[in-house]
C-alpha cells in the first residue's frame, strides 16, 4: 500500500469514527426505545386485540378515555402522587441538614440512611403491605395499644393511594437525601462566613445563602421525583393491584391492565400516549436545564 | 459548613445530637429491621401470633434453607436468572455506551446535541409507551419468556442513561490527550481503547453499580416480557411466591432479604462509587 492510500484510509477512519462508535447504541436504542414510541402512537388510533389485524378507529380511543371513569380516577391519582411525592425532596433536605455533621461514625450512619434507595420496590411493597395489615401489622399493633380499632388502609377506597404513596416516599427520601448531602459538602464556606458577618442567622442564612447554592441538587431531586411519581407502577401492582374497586389506579397501571388483561391494545396505547405527553413536559424541562450549558 | 458544626457549640449538645440521630435512624429503618427479624422467626411464632415480639427461637438456617431449597421453592432458580440477566446487561450496555459517549463527547459533528438529548429523554419516558410494541416484537422473534430477551432489552434501555453518564464524564477529560495520540498516528479505535478506556475506569465502576441496581430491581419488564419460572427474575419471582406462601411471613421475609441483598451489598461495598455516580449522573452544573 502506498503512502497516499494509507493516508486516505487513515483519514476515512477518522471521518467515519462518530458513525461506527455510535452505531451499536443507536441500533439498539432505536429498535427498543425510539421505534416503539412511534408504534404506540400509531396503535393508539386503532382497535386491536393483540392477535388479528388492527382496525383504524381514529380518535375513538381518546374520546372513550374522556368518558372512562377509571381513566379519570387514574388521572386524579397521578395528580395526588405528583403533589405528595414532592414531600421527598423536602424530607430529604431536612434530613440532610440534620445529618450534615462531622462526628466519628457519622459516615456509617449516613449510609444507613441511604440504602433504602437501592432496595427493590417489590420488597418495599411487601414490607409496607405487612406493616399496614389490619390483623398482624405493626400499625394495627400501635392502634390497639392506644385502644383504637385498626384501619385496613390498603382495603379502604379513600386511603389506599395514600398508603402506597407513603411507601414510595421512603426510598425517594433516601435518594433526595444523598443528593442534598452531596450538595451541602459543596457549599462555599466563604459565603457562609460572609453571611455571618452580615448578621445572617440560622433561618435567613438558610434561605438566602444555602438554598440558592443547593439549586442544582434541588432541580435534580424535583425532576427525578416528578418523573418517578408519574412512572409509579411496581408498588401499586404489589400492594393493591389497583384496588379496592380501582381506587388506587394510576395511568401506568390502568394501561397495563387494559392491555394485558382486557386485550384492548389500542385503548391501552392511548393511555400510554397520554402519560407520555404529560411526562414530555417534565422531560423537556429537565433537558433544557442540562443542555443549557452545552453549545 | 452548614449547619454550624457541633464542635463549635456547647459540648453537651453532642451526646444529645447522637441520641436523636440514632432514634431517627431506628425509625427510618424500622421496616427493614422488622423484615430481618421476621426472616429469622420460626413459622410457629407466626401461627401463634407472635409477629413483632422476640422470636421464640433462632430459625435463620431453617427459613433461608427452605427458601433456597430447590425442591421446595424456585427461589434459587430466580436468583440465578436475575444474575444471568443483570450481569450481561450491565456489561454490554457499558460497552456500547462508552463507545457512544466517546463519539458524542469527542467529535464535533452535526446533530450530536440532538442525539445526546435523545439518549437522555429516552431514559425518562414511561415504560408503558414501549410495552405493547416491545412485547409484540418479543413474541414474534422468539424472545418472549427468555433470559436472553430480557437481558437484551435492559441492555438497550440502559444505554440511554449510560451514554448520558459517560458522555458527561468524557467531556471533562483533557482533549489534548486525544489530539496528541492522533498526531502520533494512532487510529480512532486505538485512541478509544488505549487512551480513553483506561481513564474511564472510575466512571465505569460508578456506572456499573448504578446499572446493577436498576436492572436487578426491575419488576415491570419482568412482568411483561416473562411468564414462566425458567426466565423469571427474583423480583417477579418473589411477588409470585407471595401467593404461594400466603401467611408464611417468615418465608416471605427471608425471600425479600435474599431479593434485596445483592443491590444492598453492592451499595455498601462500592458506596463511594455509587454516590459519585448518582452525583455525576445528576447534580452537574
Amino acid at each position: 500500500m502506498d503512502v497516499n492510500s494509507q493516508y486516505r484510509l487513515y483519514k476515512m477512519q477518522y471521518r467515519l469514527a462518530p458513525l461506527y462508535f455510535l452505531l451499536p447504541a443507536l441500533i439498539l436504542f432505536s429498535i427498543f426505545v425510539i421505534f416503539p414510541i412511534g408504534q404506540s402512537i400509531w396503535l393508539s388510533f386503532h382497535s386491536w386485540d393483540g392477535f388479528g389485524s388492527a382496525t383504524w378507529v381514529g380518535l375513538k380511543n381518546y374520546i372513550n378515555l374522556s368518558q372512562d371513569e377509571r381513566f379519570l380516577a387514574s388521572l386524579k391519582n397521578n395528580g395526588l402522587w405528583l403533589v405528595l411525592m414532592m414531600l421527598a425532596p423536602v424530607f430529604g433536605l431536612a434530613l440532610s441538614l440534620f445529618l450534615n455533621q462531622e462526628i466519628r461514625g457519622m459516615r456509617t450512619i449516613k449510609s444507613l440512611f441511604f440504602f433504602p434507595f437501592v432496595i427493590n420496590l417489590v420488597v418495599i411493597g411487601l414490607v409496607f403491605s405487612w406493616f399496614y395489615n389490619p390483623d398482624l401489622g405493626l400499625l394495627a399493633l400501635l392502634f390497639r395499644m392506644v385502644g383504637l380499632e385498626p384501619i385496613p388502609i390498603l382495603a379502604d377506597e379513600n386511603l389506599a393511594t395514600y398508603g402506597i404513596i407513603i411507601a414510595a416516599l421512603w426510598p425517594q427520601t433516601a435518594y433526595c437525601l444523598i443528593l442534598y448531602l452531596t450538595g451541602l459538602t459543596g457549599i462555599s464556606s466563604q459565603l457562609v462566613e460572609a453571611g455571618k458577618i452580615d448578621g445572617a442567622g440560622g433561618l435567613s442564612m438558610f434561605r438566602h445563602i444555602i438554598l440558592p447554592q443547593l439549586r442544582p441538587a434541588t432541580i435534580v431531586a424535583v425532576t427525578v421525583t416528578v418523573i418517578g411519581s408519574l412512572r409509579s407502577f411496581d408498588l401499586i401492582a404489589i400492594m393493591t393491584a389497583g384496588g379496592p374497586w380501582g381506587s388506587s389506579y394510576v395511568l401506568a397501571y390502568h394501561m397495563y391492565d387494559e392491555a394485558i388483561f382486557n386485550f384492548k391494545m389500542g385503548y391501552g396505547a392511548a393511555i400510554s400516549v397520554i402519560l407520555f405527553l404529560v411526562m414530555v413536559v417534565f422531560i423537556a424541562f429537565f433537558l433544557k436545564n442540562i443542555l443549557k450549558s452545552e453549545k | 459548613m452548614f449547619p454550624t458544626p457541633l464542635s463549635k457549640r456547647s459540648p453537651y449538645l453532642k451526646p444529645l445530637y447522637l441520641i436523636t440521630v440514632l432514634a431517627v435512624l431506628i425509625m427510618f429503618l424500622l421496616p427493614l429491621a422488622a423484615i430481618l427479624l421476621t426472616s429469622i422467626r420460626p413459622g410457629s411464632d407466626i401461627t401463634a401470633g407472635n409477629y413483632w415480639g422476640i422470636p421464640s427461637r433462632f430459625a435463620l438456617a431453617e427459613n433461608y434453607g427452605e427458601v433456597f431449597n430447590p425442591a421446595r421453592s424456585p427461589m434459587l432458580r430466580y436468583f440465578i436468572n436475575s444474575t444471568l440477566i443483570t450481569l450481561p446487561a450491565v456489561f454490554f450496555s457499558i460497552l456500547i455506551s462508552s463507545m457512544a459517549g466517546f463519539a458524542l463527547a469527542v467529535y464535533r459533528f452535526k446533530g450530536r446535541i440532538a442525539l445526546y438529548a435523545m439518549f437522555i429523554a429516552g431514559n425518562f419516558i414511561p415504560y408503558q409507551i414501549l410495552m405493547i410494541p416491545v412485547r409484540t416484537m418479543f413474541v414474534r422473534f422468539g424472545l418472549f419468556d427468555t433470559i436472553f430477551g430480557l437481558a437484551l432489552f435492559h441492555t438497550a434501555f440502559q444505554t440511554g442513561f449510560a451514554t448520558f453518564f459517560l458522555r458527561n464524564f468524557i467531556v471533562e477529560l483533557p482533549i489534548s490527550l486525544v489530539e496528541s495520540a492522533r498526531v502520533e498516528g494512532a487510529s480512532e479505535i486505538r485512541i478509544f481503547r488505549s487512551v480513553i478506556l483506561p481513564l474511564l475506569r472510575p466512571a465505569l465502576a460508578s456506572l456499573g453499580v448504578l446499572l446493577f441496581t436498576f436492572v436487578w430491581n426491575d419488576f415491570f419488564w419482568a412482568l411483561t416480557l416473562v411468564q414462566s419460572d425458567k426466565a423469571r427474575p427474583i423480583t417477579f419471582g418473589l411477588s409470585a411466591l407471595k401467593g404461594q406462601w400466603l401467611i408464611s411471613w417468615n418465608l416471605i421475609a427471608a425471600g425479600s432479604v435474599v431479593a434485596a441483598l445483592p443491590s444492598v451489598l453492592v451499595f455498601f461495598i462500592l458506596q463511594k462509587q455509587f454516590i459519585a455516580g448518582l452525583t455525576l449522573g445528576g447534580v452537574k452544573e
